[in-house]
C-alpha cells in the first residue's frame, strides 16, 4: 500500500511520466520490473503518463523519462513538445543516451540500402538514429541496456530530496575485482570492462560490450592494444565498440586505420 | 441498428509498441475499421550484415524488451542450426526452464497489469493497488518468481547475459533452483487464485473463423523447434517457415503482414494451445476445460484464458525440469562453437506466439543475410479482420461508441501485442 503521509507529513510526490520513442521498450519494462519495490517506488511518485502501462494520460508532469532514440520527423516535434513541458528530463538507457544498438544502422552511411534491405521497395520513412540530447537538452541520463531500476529508484529518490545525481565514475574493471570475478580476458573472451562505466554483465561471465559508455577518463587506447595483445581480431574490437554508440567516434577511428593498414598492406604486397 | 460512430484511439495503451485504432460507422454501414501500426523501424535485419555470428543473440535479444530470452534463444538456434551444433541435453533443459519463466513472466505482466484492468473497469494497475490489494500483491508475488529465475538461470531478467552459442557462460547454483522449485510449487496456489480472478471476468461473445499456425510438439507442448503446423491442416518444416508467413507490406503498417490458407491468421497462446491440447500438463488441461477451452476455439479473446492455462502448463513442466536438472550431475556448460559457411532457421514459441530467426554466413563466419519474423506482425492481418468483424457486429447490435472503443481496444489487447517488436 503506497505511504502518502511519512511522521503525518504529507509526502511530495513530484508527478513523473514515461516516454518512448525507437526502442524495444525494455527500460519502461524494467520499471514495472522490480516488483519487490514497485509499490514502494510507486508511493514516491505520482504517475501520470505511461502508456505501456496505463490509459490515463496528462501534460501535467515535473520529470519526464525518456526511452528510445530519434528516427524520424515526429518524433522530434513530439520529443521538443514533452521538453517544453517537464522541469527536468531524463534520458533512459543507451538508446536515449548514445542511439544504442538502433545506431548501427548508421555506419552503413546508406539509408537507402538500409531501408531496402528490409522493405524493398516498400516507403518508409527513417533517418539516422540519433540520442535524443542531439534534439533536446537533457538533464540527467540513465545508462544501460538495459536499464537497472535501482537507478532510476535512486534518481527519483535524489530529485525529491533535492540532491544531485551522480554515477560513479570508475570502470568495470573496479567493480569485477571487488566482487572477485575472474577476469574475462583470462576466460579467452573480449571484453571491454577497462573503459567502460560500471557494469553487471562481467559477473555472469559475459564480457562487456560498452553499454553504459565510457567511464571517466578512459583511455580506448589501451583497450585496443589489450584486445590485440590477447589476439582478438580489429573486427571483434569493432564489433564490441561500436554496438551501443556509446564509443562510436572511437570504433570509426579504429575502423579508419584498420582500412587504412589494409591497404598500406595490400600495396606493400604488390 | 447503429447509425453512426467514430472511434479514434490514438497510440493505444497498456500494449507494447505505438498502434491506432479507427473505427468509422456512417448510416448504420462500416466505412472503416483499421489497425494502423506506426512504429519507427529498426532495421535489424540491415544492422546485423558484416556481423560476426556471435553478435546475432547479443543484438536480436533487444529487438523485444518483453521477449528478450525468446529472441535471444531463437538467435543462438538459429546459429547453432547454421554451424551444425546440437545443444546437450543440459543445455536444452535449462534453455527451456528459462523459456518457461520467461513465458510465466510475460503472461502474467499480460493479464494481471495490461488485460484485467478492463475487466477491473480501471484504466491501469495504478488505482488497484489501493482498491484490489491482494491481487497486485499477487501478480508482483508471481511475475517476481518467474523474473528471479531468468536472473538465476540467464544471467538477468532482460537481455540475458549468459545465454550463448554453444550454452551457457556459466551455470546456476542449485542451492538457487532448489529454492525456486519450492518457490514454484508456492505459486500454484496463486495461479489458481488468477483462475479465479479469470472466471469471474465475462469473456466477450465474438467469434470468427481463422486459421491458427505454431509448433506442434512430438509428444510434448512444444516451445523450442520442431515441424510448423496450422488448424487448416498446413504441416511445414522448421526451415520451410517462409512458406508459412508469406510476408508482405500493406501501407496501414510499417510492420509487415503474414498470410498461409486464408487472408489471415492467429499465432500465440490460443493458436498453441489449438494446435497442442492433448500435449498440455493434466492439470493444465483441465483448467482449460473448466473454462470451455477446447480446439479449435475461435473467439480470440480466449488467448487471455490460454495464456493462463500456459501458466499453468510451464509452472508444473519447471518444477519437474528442476528436479531431473537437480538430480544430474552438472556437465560442461558450454560447447566450442566451430563456425561455418551456411543457413540457419530457427522457430521458437514466445509468449505471443512462434518467432523465426534466419542468418546467412559467409565463410569467415560474417552474416551475410538475416531475416526475422515476429508473431506480433504475424497476427497484424488477423487483428486487422477481427476488427472489422467486430465493427460490423457493432453497427448491427447498436452499440454505443465507448462500448465499441473498450471493446476494440480489449480485442488488440486480447492478443497481448508487442508491437516495436513486429516492426523491428
Amino acid at each position: 500500500m503506497p505511504v502518502e503521509k511519512y511522521l503525518g507529513v504529507p509526502l511530495h510526490r513530484p508527478k513523473v511520466a514515461f516516454f518512448e520513442f525507437t526502442a524495444c521498450e525494455g527500460c519502461q519494462l524494467q520499471i514495472l520490473n522490480n516488483e519487490a519495490t514497485l509499490l514502494d517506488f510507486l508511493s514516491l511518485v505520482e504517475v501520470v503518463s505511461f502508456r505501456e502501462a496505463m490509459k490515463e494520460s496528462t501534460g501535467d508532469y515535473e520529470i519526464a523519462f525518456i526511452e528510445g532514440s530519434i528516427t524520424r520527423a515526429d518524433e522530434v516535434k513530439r520529443l521538443k513538445d514533452i521538453r517544453k513541458k517537464a522541469k527536468v528530463l531524463v534520458a533512459m538507457g543507451s538508446c536515449a543516451c548514445f542511439g544504442g544498438v538502433n545506431q548501427l544502422k548508421n555506419r552503413f552511411n546508406n539509408p537507402k540500402w538500409v531501408k531496402d534491405q528490409v522493405y524493398g521497395k516498400f516507403p518508409v520513412e527513417s533517418e539516422e538514429a540519433r540520442p535524443i540530447e542531439d534534439v533536446v537538452t537533457v538533464d540527467l541520463k540513465i545508462y544501460g541496456c538495459p536499464i537497472k531500476k535501482e537507478e532510476v529508484e535512486k534518481v527519483v529518490t535524489n530529485l525529491v530530496l533535492g540532491k544531485s545525481v551522480n554515477h560513479p565514475k570508475y570502470p568495470v574493471c573496479m567493480e569485477c575485482m571487488a566482487n572477485e570475478n575472474i577476469c574475462l580476458y583470462k576466460l579467452g573472451e573480449p571484453c571491454l570492462g577497462p573503459v567502460t562505466r560500471d557494469a553487471w554483465c562481467p559477473g555472469n561471465r559475459c564480457g562487456c560490450w560498452g553499454c553504459r559508455g565510457p567511464a571517466d577518463a578512459a583511455n580506448v587506447e589501451q583497450i585496443i592494444s589489450i584486445m590485440k595483445e590477447h589476439n582478438f581480431s580489429p573486427d571483434t574490437i569493432i564489433d564490441r565498440l561500436e554496438c551501443f554508440g556509446g564509443f562510436r567516434e572511437f570504433a570509426e577511428e579504429l575502423k579508419r586505420k584498420t582500412v587504412k593498414a589494409k591497404t598500406k598492406k595490400k600495396r606493400a604486397g604488390k | 441498428m447503429k447509425i453512426s460512430c467514430n472511434v479514434n484511439v490514438h497510440h493505444l495503451s497498456r500494449v507494447e509498441g505505438h498502434g491506432n485504432i479507427h473505427i468509422k460507422i456512417k448510416g448504420g454501414r462500416v466505412m472503416e475499421a483499421q489497425w494502423e501500426v506506426v512504429e519507427t523501424p529498426r532495421f535489424f535485419e540491415a544492422m546485423l550484415v558484416g556481423k560476426k555470428w556471435d553478435n546475432a543473440p547479443w543484438i536480436c535479444g533487444r529487438i523485444c524488451g518483453i521477449c528478450s530470452i525468446g529472441h535471444t534463444l531463437a538467435s543462438i538456434r538459429a546459429v547453432e542450426n547454421a554451424f551444425g551444433i546440437v545443444p546437450s541435453e543440459q543445455t536444452r533443459k535449462l534453455r527451456l526452464l528459462l523459456k518457461h519463466m520467461e513465458t510465466l513472466q510475460s503472461h502474467v505482466l499480460h493479464l494481471y497489469f495490461l488485460a484485467a484492468p478492463d475487466f477491473l473497469n480501471t484504466g491501469s494497475v495504478f488505482p488497484l493497488i489501493k482498491s484490489h490489494p491482494d491481487v497486485v500483491a499477487r501478480a508482483a508475488r508471481i511475475k517476481l518468481i518467474a523474473n528471479d529465475a531468468c536472473d538465476i538461470i540467464g544471467g538477468r531478467r532482460m537481455h540475458p547475459t549468459r545465454t550463448v552459442v554453444g550454452g551457457f557462460t556459466m551455470l546456476p547454483d542449485k542451492c538457487m533452483l532448489e529454492a525456486l522449485k519450492r518457490r514454484l510449487e508456492d505459486a500454484r496456489s496463486d495461479l489458481y487464485l488468477t483462475a479465479e480472478l479469470f472466471r469471474s471476468f465475462p469473456v466477450p461473445d465474438f467469434v470468427r473463423e481463422t486459421e491458427f499456425v505454431s509448433l506442434r510438439g512430438n509428444g510434448d507442448y512444444p516451445f523450442i523447434g520442431g515441424d510448423l503446423v496450422s488448424t487448416d491442416g498446413v504441416r511445414m518444416k522448421e526451415h520451410d517457415y517462409k512458406k508459412m508467413t508469406n510476408e508482405y507490406t500493406v501501407d496501414q503498417s510499417t510492420a509487415k503482414w503474414a498470410r498461409l490458407s486464408r487472408e489471415s491468421f492467429a499465432v500465440g497462446a490460443l493458436a498453441r494451445l489449438n494446435n497442442n491440447f492433448a500435449f498440455l500438463n493434466p492439470a493444465a488441461r483441465e483448467l482449460s476445460e473448466s473454462f470451455g477451452l477446447r480446439p479449435v476455439n475461435h473467439n480470440p479473446f480466449m488467448n487471455n484464458i490460454a495464456q493462463l492455462v500456459e501458466c499453468v502448463h510451464v509452472t508444473l513442466d519447471s518444477i519437474n525440469m528442476i528436479s531431473e536438472l537437480l538430480d544430474n550431475e552438472w556437465d560442461e556448460p558450454r560447447q566450442p562453437v566451430k563456425h561455418k559457411k551456411g543457413k540457419g532457421v530457427a522457430a521458437v514459441e514466445v509468449p505471443r506466439g512462434i518467432l523465426y530467426h534466419c542468418y546467412e554466413f559467409d565463410r569467415a563466419g560474417k552474416i551475410v543475410r538475416s531475416d526475422c519474423v515476429i508473431p506480433t506482425g504475424q497476427n497484424h492481418a488477423n487483428i486487422q479482420h477481427d476488427l472489422m468483424e467486430l465493427a460490423a457486429q457493432s453497427a448491427s447490435m447498436g452499440r454505443k461508441d465507448t462500448e465499441i472503443e473498450l471493446l476494440a481496444e480489449m480485442l488488440v489487447r486480447s492478443y497481448d501485442p508487442c508491437i516495436s517488436c513486429s516492426v523491428h
